[in-house]
């Protein structure tokens, strides 16, 4: 018996009759057993995808960026909107580990660990595009700033583009190393059950030679809350720069003060679906559904309903600074580019008010945040829209500037675009399957944690003994 | 390093840990270590372990990072090499803060962490003796050290009374190693690293 009282009216994290060794075994299954043909299946595909992706690149660095449709007007296209796009993606991962912990949500523990995968993986496939959008990539390392021989030419600290550097750099050691030093422990437990001797060797090596000491514990508890603490300004401060690369120029419909916070909302918006994609999936084909329960899905399900009504009002707030500012050239980026929907790319507006604004909506009603297939639908329309949210501001803004003889005919994707696009997806897949096949993909001890105040059968203890006579009650469980 | 002897007790549920916690410290036998599975609060106080300080480093490399890149940057561009970025001040504070920022946190958590694994003597390869390879799945294993005047047996049924579902005397090495045991557990080929 535990002695943290949790209310009964709070629903179990944990459903069925669980020990921690049966925590143990729900949770290594999938490690221990052979990868079903499904998982072979979707490997391949991955990989095949992933090879795409490094085939258009090839094409890229070898004939140069003239490969991509981009041109002098529309300078961004694809490459950077599916850069913000991976990368917001990514914040909600960090907003489940680290957010949540700082606000002692129980209900992190159950999808934290693969949603923080999920964030390294998605910044691995975001930093892809500036990199390669270089052109000259051999050059990559000109934007560290090192003594060197040309001057010496620093890089530029006032540049947006350079605290994006070290932005996306940061918060990919950060979260990389959070995600790792929760892993240890886990890792440990996987070792310590091996039946063959190279699954003991290598998880030995993973595990840093964890043992679950008691000192080892506090420090270990101690780093988790010090690392979230750190990652949460720093995932603030990661779509706040992104949208820095925006907010600081002078284009119309860029240089708005409220793209830091609403870049913030759509990136944890986004980053959610993301997580309700892969969660459904995951929960279904390893039966995890026990850990990964309805009340997880609902509780994604309200923080998108929440985000998504902050970017809504955020794109009406755009729309009447527009207005309010009397500015022409704002005016025509948002009321004859954007909101306009017989302008060339006004199909992509309404596209992005559609997926990201009215169909959330939708999760106002508990039964269809409850209800898995809606769930699923939506997580995909989410991201779609939210990719439109990108590629709305980054195109519709440029294709036409301030002169109208620089003004772009229309600008699409060449084929090397796309292949980019779609083997970053290859990559991102091809972890994600890697990782749920060889790493514990919930937190093993994290749940054990909250198995004694949050699991169905300690509910039920408890509330038998609510139902007891106070004395006996002291009697028995107070201290 | 040489062995030592030990008695493990193991134990399943943390509301029977604590209190032979308690008895075992007021029988005044000294408690090696706890194993636990997951973290289980108030055994660190229970076990009379001090707090640790891993957030103070924290803050240290924090600060370090903070003074590094405001010093460095401000270095570059303002002495070092200063460009005229669109008429701005060489010594562009508020530009400046967002990477200082990141910098600040980079070095908090890595020197965190790396804190971490030496505090822990924790790295890959590194080889440590598990009392009980239970301890990570679903038992609380309490490790006791034996002196000179200890009666192993004696204190083996102490535990037992004290809720212990299982006892063992072990004897184990109490640090880590490099090297390779055989199934006795005899050190074949002595690597280890003495380290403060």
């Amino acid at each position: 018996m535990h002695l943290k009282y949790e209310s009964q009216l709070r629903e179990p994290l944990v459903y069925g009759e669980k020990d921690f060794h049966q925590v143990t075994e729900d949770i290594c299954r999938p490690i221990e057993a052979k990868p079903s043909r499904l998982w072979y299946i979707g490997f391949f595909i991955s990989v095949a995808l992933l090879m795409f992706g490094v085939y258009s690149i090839y094409e890229e660095v070898i004939y140069g960026t003239g490969q991509w449709n981009l041109n002098k007007t529309v300078g961004w296209g694809w490459d950077i909107t599916n850069f913000v796009w991976w990368v917001g993606i990514g914040h909600a991962g960090t907003l489940i580990s680290a957010i949540l912990l700082l606000f002692r949500q129980g209900w992190r523990t159950g999808v934290n660990r693969a949603a923080e995968a999920m964030t390294i993986f998605a910044v691995m496939c975001a930093g892809q595009f500036p990199i390669w959008h270089m052109g000259r990539v051999w050059m990559a390392f000109f934007v560290m700033p090192y003594p060197n021989t040309r001057g010496p030419l620093w890089s530029n600290f006032n540049s947006p583009l350079l605290w994006d550097v070290f932005a996306i750099s940061t918060y990919f050691t950060v979260s990389l190393l959070f995600w790792y030093s929760g892993l240890l422990p886990d890792f440990a437990t996987v070792r310590d059950r091996a039946k063959t001797k190279l699954r003991k060797k290598l998880y030995g090596i993973a595990a840093f030679g964890w043992t679950g000491s008691t000192k080892h514990w506090q420090r270990h508890e101690s780093l988790s809350l010090v690392l979230a603490g750190l990652a949460t300004p720093l995932v603030l401060s990661v779509h706040t720069i992104v949208s820095f690369d925006f907010a600081t120029s002078v284009i119309p419909g860029w240089h708005t003060t409220i793209f830091p916070p609403y870049f913030v909302a759509g990136a944890i918006f986004s980053g959610f679906a993301m997580v309700q994609t892969l969660m459904l999936v995951l929960r279904k084909v390893y039966g995890l559904q026990d850990y990964i329960t309805l009340g997880h899905i609902e509780a994604m399900n309200k923080v998108i309903v929440l985000t998504g009504s902050i970017v809504g009002v955020a794109y009406l707030t755009e729309l009447f600074m527009g207005w309010y500012s009397q500015n022409k050239y704002e005016q025509y980026a948002f009321f004859y580019s954007r909101a306009n929907l017989f302008s060339p790319y006004g199909w992509s507006y309404w596209g992005m008010m559609a997926c990201n604004v009215l169909s959330p909506q939708i999760f106002w009603l508990r039964k269809m945040r409850r209800n898995l297939f809606v769930t699923f639908f939506m997580s995909i329309i989410v991201n779609i829209g939210m990719w439109f949210e990108r590629f709305v501001i980054i195109v519709t803004s440029l294709y036409r500037d301030y002169l109208p003889s620089s003004w772009s005919i229309y600008y699409s994707p060449s084929i090397f675009e796309i292949g980019f696009y779609v083997g970053t997806f290859g990559l991102f897949f091809t972890c994600f399957f890697l990782f749920s096949k060889y790493f514990p993909v919930i937190a093993i001890a994290e749940i054990k944690h909250v198995l004694q105040t949050t699991g169905e059968s300690y509910k039920d203890q408890v509330g038998n003994i609510e139902t007891q006579q106070v004395e006996e009650f002291a009697h028995e469980y107070a201290h | 390093m040489a062995k030592k002897k030990f008695v493990v007790g193991c134990f399943k549920q943390e509301s029977v840990l604590f209190p032979a916690v308690k008895r075992v410290r007021t029988a005044g036998y000294k408690i090696h270590d706890v194993y636990t599975p997951y973290p289980v609060h108030g055994l660190d106080h229970a076990m009379g372990l001090r707090e640790t300080s891993l957030h103070t480093a924290g803050f240290i490399y924090g600060i370090t990072g903070t003074a590094t890149a405001l010093s460095c940057i401000s270095w570059i561009l303002a002495s070092d090499w200063p460009l005229n970025f669109g008429g701005k001040p060489h010594f562009a504070l508020p530009a400046w803060i967002p990477i200082i920022f990141e910098f600040t946190v980079l070095m908090a958590a890595v020197g965190m962490v790396l804190t971490f694994c030496y505090l822990c003597q924790m790295a890959p390869f590194l080889k440590k003796h598990h009392f009980h390879l239970r301890a990570t799945d679903d038992l609380f294993v309490m490790v006791i050290e034996c002196t000179a005047k200890t009666n192993a047996e004696d204190l083996q049924g102490f535990l037992a009374n004290a809720g212990a579902v299982e006892t063992s005397i072990q004897e184990a090495e109490a640090g880590w190693w490099l090297g390779t045991y055989d199934k006795e557990q005899r050190l074949i080929r002595d690597t280890t690293i003495e380290i403060a």
